[in-house]
């Protein structure tokens, strides 16, 4: 029997989406085997249920499709930029066209609720391609100066925490420009750029302009070793970000990274403590806190401390945890079985360290990979947790006397890319944006995201931009 | 130099230029500057074909990190001065250089064993580079800033800002052009720097340090090290409160050394590249040691009507 407001059952229908049993590469416009024998499987995080087999490209299939995209290239950048333009433009509608279908697509290979892929992740994809679709004919006007040139082949590689939109982020403003790309999805999430390619299909997009090799970080050593490729667009780990800066030193190759953060956001004694509870929640657990730019500090001002956390808890209590397709779930699966075991142990870390640990009374269910919402108080700047990014649903909550302590506090971290503020004073919020070392500062809000906004870090989160004008610099010659 | 007189005239001893002051290095080591030849050093002392013209400190990987400390220092006020501000003192740059133009001319022409005129040309181009540098503080946010356009209730701006500590290796040939037009990008935008000096021809580099003093520079905002390019850059490249490096006087194989351990932090690196001085500097030299922030702000609502009144 269900209690009185609880809520029913009310899953999103998986039959809107048709996974084959197994996936080839997406190379020279078709779907093709690799030479060698070595294939993976992509499971439901929240099942641990088999979706599809993949191939682990090697570096032969790699050099395959940069060769590819290399031959492509001539006739694409050629193509007068309105052209181009259309391809996109007609790319942002059937992927308008077919949201729901990828929205239940991404729920499934990644883990994260319907209700994100499908109001947020797959909104903001075809927005996107919309968005810079507008820039391929209008490249003169950018700032770059007249007739900018494309750098010719884009190698590209992206995470799992939002795999479709992260793939727009790289494929639009790079087709827009005029180089062709060889994206490698990340090996837990391949799905979508998979069915991207048939997406590519259906808009006649000339074969080799876009193509997709999948397979693990050895797939992604060869695609930015390749001697063919001009260009690398990284999305992940501050570490694996480090590894490929070294090994394009000394080369032609132009990098762009977007990498880890340990976001604060800074919640002053006079913010409307409910806006800033919504905030706090939406800034660490949208994604199950898998955002690089989650606000996963919370640097809360010392007299309004307890009213916060009482408020808090109270608010991480009703959040819903369990199956994503379900529309009410607000809390999914972790990504991985690896990702899991990182958080537990960053999180034991934590509680060996002497940070007080809270996590929301929540039942988790018996398969797949699940972490509750948990916060930690006690916290000091030297704890682990008040440090590493941990990339999952963990919150660490240090306080602050003034403004200067907060912004000392907020920028002692290697990384720099987001942070929010919530006060109520204006002139408070711009001298303290002002202050902050980090790319993307939301006041009063967290997590918003735009086509037009630039994104990008400071500091250890990388370098060069996303979105906006900003972003076409990243596959310019400039 | 001026033999020809009957008075013995004095010599100055060049010093390096950390955080306003004019210290020695603190390894107490120097190495011989001579006119236009390539050679320098004690390794390569016997090689020399040009005439002793100064000994020049030779600066120590201590001397490194001092220098960061001072332009670590010197980066909160720098970078949070305004922008008329910065523009004024790039301006006032210009203006101390201006008088002091013989003194420049002729340690040009005994570095780069230039004529007199072509000497003249390059420090004039220097000195309008400054200019050219002085006018685009206040300029080059609203050139690469600007409200976007966002699909929501919400108002945000993106604005550039300074990367922050920034390791500049000058140009190897060009002592001063070269030098003025890898340091004045780097400031103009609110960035401080370390300098290493052209490594044969230090001594306009040296002297610039006595205009900077004395042009409103905060300390520690320009600090100019003399020595061995690479044994200065190797712990710049690597030191992690460096932000960004510009490797414009680093031959390929150290370029890529650096890059490397730059990596570590993972560094705005600006590689080497042609520099073509004689050209408009255009931005890129700016935008290579600039951050892009973008701040969000809710649009709030004014009531079920739009409006409130």
């Amino acid at each position: 029997m269900t209690k009185p407001f609880d809520y029913a059952p009310a899953p999103e229908s998986r039959g809107l989406v048709d996974i084959a049993p197994s996936y080839g590469l997406f190379i020279d416009g078709e779907f093709v085997e690799s030479t060698g024998e070595e294939r993976n499987k992509t499971v439901s995080p929240s099942t641990e249920e088999v979706l599809a087999e993949y191939v682990q490209a090697n570096a032969e299939d790699v050099d395959r499709a940069v060769k590819a995209a290399r031959k492509a290239f001539e006739k694409w950048s050629a193509l007068p930029g309105a052209e181009r333009a259309k391809y996109l433009f007609r790319i942002a509608r059937i992927i308008q066209e077919r949201s729901r279908e990828l929205a239940v697509l991404e729920t499934l290979d990644n883990g994260k609720p319907i209700k994100e892929t499908r109001d947020a992740d797959l909104p903001l994809v075809a927005a996107h391609f919309f968005y810079y679709a507008g820039w391929a004919d209008k490249l003169d006007h950018a700032g770059y100066g007249a007739s900018p040139r494309p750098l010719g082949v884009a190698g590209q590689i992206i995470p799992w925490n939002f795999p479709l939109l992260m793939l727009a982020w790289k494929i639009a403003p790079a087709l827009a420009t005029g180089n062709t790309v060889v994206l490698k999805p990340a090996e837990t999430t391949p799905l979508s750029a998979l069915f991207f390619a048939d997406i590519c299909r259906q808009a006649g997009l000339p074969k080799g302009v876009v193509n997709i090799v999948t397979g693990d970080g050895r797939t992604g050593t060869a695609l930015v070793q390749h001697p063919g490729i001009n260009k690398v667009a990284f999305t992940g780990s501050t570490g694996v970000g480090r590894a490929i800066a070294r090994e394009l030193a000394g080369t032609d190759k132009k990098l762009t990274l977007e990498l880890g953060g340990k976001g604060a956001n800074i919640v002053f004694d006079d913010a409307p403590i409910d806006q800033a509870v919504e905030g706090i929640v939406n800034g660490i657990f949208f994604n199950q806190g898998q955002v690089c730019c989650a606000g996963s500090r919370l640097l809360v001002q010392e007299s309004v401390q307890e009213e916060v956390l009482d408020s808090l808890k109270r608010r991480l209590s009703t959040l819903r945890l369990g199956d994503p397709l379900d529309k009410n779930t607000d809390i999914g699966a972790i990504n991985s079985a690896e990702q899991l075991a990182r958080i537990t142990a960053l999180v034991e870390t934590g509680e060996a360290e002497g940070a007080e640990r809270w996590s929301a009374p929540c039942e988790l269910p018996s398969s797949g990979y699940w972490f509750a919402p948990t916060l930690f108080t006690n916290v000091t700047q030297a704890h682990t947790v008040a440090r590493d990014e941990i990339f999952g649903p963990v919150l660490s909550v240090l306080t602050f006397r003034t403004p200067d302590e907060a912004v000392a506090k907020a920028n002692n971290s290697q990384y720099g890319l987001s942070a929010g503020i919530w006060t109520e004073k204006g002139s408070r919020i711009l001298a303290v944006a002002s202050k902050l070392r980090a790319g993307v500062v939301w006041a009063n809000t967290f997590n918003k995201f735009d086509p037009t906004s630039p994104f990008g870090g400071y500091k250890e989160s990388g370098f060069g931009r996303e979105g906006g004008r900003h972003g076409l610099e990243a596959y310019l010659d400039v | 130099m001026s033999e020809r007189n009957d008075r013995l005239s004095v010599f100055k001893t060049y010093k390096l230029y950390v955080g306003g002051k004019f210290p020695r290095s603190e390894s107490g080591r120097v190495y011989e500057v001579t006119t236009r030849t390539s050679a320098a050093g004690t390794a390569s002392r016997d090689k020399g074909k040009g005439s002793w013209l100064a000994n020049a400190p030779l600066s120590s990987r201590k001397d490194a990190r001092d220098a960061v400390v001072a332009a670590r220092k010197a980066f909160g006020g720098w970078s949070g001065a305004t922008a008329y501000n910065r523009g004024q003192i790039l301006y006032r740059i210009a203006e101390m250089l201006e008088g002091r133009r013989e003194q420049f001319v002729r340690e040009v022409a005994d570095a780069e064993g230039l004529s007199k005129s072509k000497a003249a040309a390059q420090v004039d181009a220097a000195i309008d580079r400054w200019v050219w540098y002085a006018g685009w503080t206040d300029k080059i946010a609203q050139v690469l800033g600007g409200a976007n356009p966002v699909a929501g209730p919400y108002f945000n701006l993106s604005t550039p800002e300074p990367t922050g500590v920034v390791a500049v290796l000058a140009p190897q040939e060009s002592s001063f052009l070269g030098l003025v037009s890898v340091i004045a990008p780097v400031i103009a935008t609110g960035n401080t720097a370390v300098v290493i000096a052209s490594e044969n021809s230090p001594l306009p580099a040296l002297s610039l340090g006595e205009v900077l003093a004395t042009s409103d520079l905060p300390g520690g905002v320009v600090n100019i090290l003399s020595g061995r390019t690479g044994e200065i850059a190797a712990p710049l490249a690597a030191h992690l409160d460096v932000n960004g490096i510009d490797l414009a006087g680093a031959d390929a194989a150290l370029a890529k050394e650096l890059e490397i351990a730059a990596a570590e932090n993972l560094k705005r690196v600006l590689r080497p590249g042609p520099l073509d001085l004689a050209a408009d500097p255009g931005t890129h030299r700016m935008t290579a040691f600039l951050e892009t922030k973008t701040v969000w702000h809710p649009t709030g609502a004014l009531g079920t009507s739009g409006s409130s009144y």
